[in-house]
């Protein structure tokens, strides 16, 4: 199926060729990191992960956040959900890459990577987060192709294929899981240092990558003849605005704890994060809570999460306040307030952001190929194509033809 | 092609009995490994250090330490909030934060503490490191393989003590070639260090190098032999180590 990617519009291989010239130049800084090593990042001995990790840690979420498809269309055959299915899966499968390759580029000695492999460490979180990232994405690598390709020949999908689903669903709450073990069990690191994190990963994750999905596909709609299914988006977007409510209901209740309790260590990171920081951050996390009390309110108000019009920025929003939090406060919040009562400030460097843009850039190459090619599937065999009066082909609406 | 074929399956007999022979006919030259342990080599069953701060207490005494320890662990200078240090000094409150009062005597509230890798008895640092580069040894050094490291700083997040510094850059343009400890090695780039208790001098015989420069300041010895020099300290004196509560059990104890 891959040779569906080949064949495009200009416009299609103008942004090809747009993303190999961001890669390109993110290029750059990575092999000047090569060469001169970490020391060009803003991180230090106090601060020893920054934007790399945090990245990561928010593109674990996307990649967790397929299920969310998946999950209604397999436990509870919610089947308005199963054209959408590939798109999560997909999707999955660009964030375990990207990942993948933010850790890579965080790690000080790239070429001795496989000493994860060769002296396998069960004690350490890493090496399980190894495990949980690349099976991922072997797990939907291997359940999305397999499925598109029966797609196309008009086939059922496999019963072999059965139990790597299932897995793959219950895989998926792994992953996010064992990335917040990484931070969760660390001693001296109050911010993180909570047994709901874990929870709260999964909170947020649930949340922000149905956002970004949903966005993506709605891109997606615009330039291809896919359209989603009218009650799948619906079902989507309350999954977002449940998630989102739990999201900031379980960060009130680590602000209660920790204010409650009145214990410094885990008050620090907070009163950091939200006055004491530099300028620019504390505004950025007033803006997380901010853009968390908007999104919510649009989301749960029935009027303005049905507006189509008003959704494509209720998400915008969210995945802002989402990225704020989880993608840059938690990780400043644990590292800048060190465990001996100082701060070491950090904020990334410019070489750091371009290496992360390469990382997204490439993302965005796998997403595109990726879903240029379930399109091409899905208007090969007409599924849910739309209709001209905007419906989709899986909708009940009145421009919809007869036999199905 | 039959005579090729008959020919493999020869050869692959001959290989396969070979291999079977091959272990057998190694372990008979010896079976044991080519080191040999120095006879001078000194050993505990934990390694354990009592610093008294009440004679070792100013930047200058605790700065001339950690000159002796950087140099004969060929450390890099570096300058700012990327700099490697093995041995360094700080404040009451930042060296041990949970033990700190308002009306705490004012001397102590002035004196600086030596700091260095405590050694714990539980190290998170071995504990989330995902190669084992670094590693307990049976005698409680927490030691570390700069081959191994991949540079991930997982340690460095884990460990309570900030006592783990990564080489950012390349180490050596921070070293002064005409001043290299030929006897330990230096590092590369882009992997983690720290104190390692100067195991390499223990194998020798001597003590560690600041214990020795401390002059009669720092102890070190076997924390389980009830009759070291430390224990006896340790009875005598009163102790702390920093942040108790996480619950690492540090092996370097403060008189204070």
């Amino acid at each position: 199926m891959l040779e569906l990617a080949l064949k495009g519009s200009k416009r299609y291989y103008g942004w090809i060729a747009f993303l190999l010239v961001v890669i390109g130049i993110g290029s750059t800084a990575l092999i000047d990191q090569w060469m001169n090593g970490l020391k060009i990042t803003g991180m230090s001995r106090d601060v020893s992960w920054g934007f790399y990790i945090s990245q990561f840690t928010y593109l674990v979420g996307l990649a967790a956040s397929g299920v969310m498809i998946v999950l209604p269309n397999y436990f509870h055959s919610y089947k308005t959900n199963k054209h959408m299915v590939i798109f999560g899966e997909f999707m999955a499968i660009a964030a375990c890459i990207m990942c993948l390759l933010f850790i890579v580029v965080d790690i000080g000695q790239p070429t001795r990577m496989m000493n994860m492999i060769f002296h396998p460490t069960p004690n350490s979180i890493l090496f399980w987060d190894m495990i949980v990232l690349n099976g991922y994405l072997f797990l939907n690598l291997l359940v999305g192709w397999t499925c598109l390709q029966a797609d196309r020949q008009h086939l059922p999908h496999p019963k072999w294929l059965k139990p790597f689903i299932y897995t793959s669903i219950i895989w998926a709450f792994s992953i996010h899981t064992v990335t917040a073990f990484l931070y969760q069990g660390l001693p001296g690191r109050h911010y993180w240092l909570t047994a709901i994190l874990a929870a709260r990963f999964l909170a947020s994750a649930f949340c922000s990558g149905p956002a970004i999905l949903l966005l993506v596909m709605m891109l997606t709609e615009k330039f291809t003849t896919f359209k989603m299914a009218k009650n799948a988006v619906k079902t989507l977007v309350k999954i977002i605005a449940y998630a989102m409510c739990v999201n900031m209901f379980f960060f009130a209740l680590e602000i209660f704890t920790s204010f409650y309790s009145n214990i410094p260590g885990h008050m620090h990171p907070i009163v950091y994060l939200f006055s004491h920081a530099t300028p620019g951050l504390v505004t950025l996390m007033w803006v997380f809570i901010a853009f968390a009390a908007i999104a919510i309110t649009l989301l749960v108000t029935p009027r303005f999460r049905n507006n189509y019009k008003l959704l494509p920025w209720t998400l915008g929003i969210l995945i802002i306040a989402t990225w704020i939090d989880k993608g840059l406060g938690l990780l400043i919040g644990g590292f800048n307030p060190t465990p001996f009562e100082t701060v070491t400030t950090y904020w990334p460097t410019l070489k750091e952001l371009m290496v992360s843009m390469m990382v997204y850039a490439v993302g965005a190459l796998v997403v595109t190929v990726l879903f240029k090619i379930a399109t091409e599937v899905k208007e090969e065999v007409g599924h849910s194509q739309t209709l001209p009066c905007g419906c989709s082909s899986e909708d009940t609406c009145e421009c919809a033809p007869e036999a199905e | 092609m039959k005579n090729n074929r008959r020919a493999f399956i020869k050869l692959a007999g001959i290989a396969a009995a070979g291999l079977a022979v091959a272990p057998k006919a190694l372990a008979s030259s010896g079976g044991h490994s080519p080191v040999s342990v120095n006879p001078k080599a000194v050993h505990a069953k934990h390694w354990a250090m009592v610093i008294d701060t009440t004679k070792l207490h100013t930047a200058e005494e605790i700065d001339k330490l950690a000159a002796v320890c950087h140099h004969i662990h060929n450390v890099p200078k570096i300058e700012g909030k990327k700099e490697v240090k093995w041995l360094w000094h700080d404040t009451y409150g930042h060296s041990f934060p949970e033990q700190e009062n308002p009306h705490l005597a004012e001397e102590v509230h002035h004196r600086v503490f030596p700091l260095l890798c405590n050694h714990c008895e539980n190290p998170p640092c071995v504990r989330v490191c995902p190669t084992k580069a670094t590693f307990q040894r049976p005698d409680g050094i927490v030691a570390m393989d700069y081959h191994r490291c991949i540079g991930c700083r997982y340690c460095m997040a884990g460990c309570p003590y900030g006592s783990r510094s990564f080489n950012w850059g390349e180490p050596r343009l921070g070293l002064d070639v005409t001043k290299l400890n030929p006897e330990f090695p230096t590092r590369m780039r882009g992997v983690v260090e720290k104190c390692n208790f100067c195991v390499e001098r223990l194998a020798v015989g001597q003590q560690p190098a600041c214990v020795e420069a401390s002059e009669g300041a720092m102890f070190f010895g076997d924390l389980k032999d009830p009759d070291s020099e430390v224990r006896k300290v340790l009875r005598e004196k009163f102790t702390i180590r920093r942040k108790p509560s996480a619950g690492t059990e540090p092996s370097v104890y403060y008189i204070i």
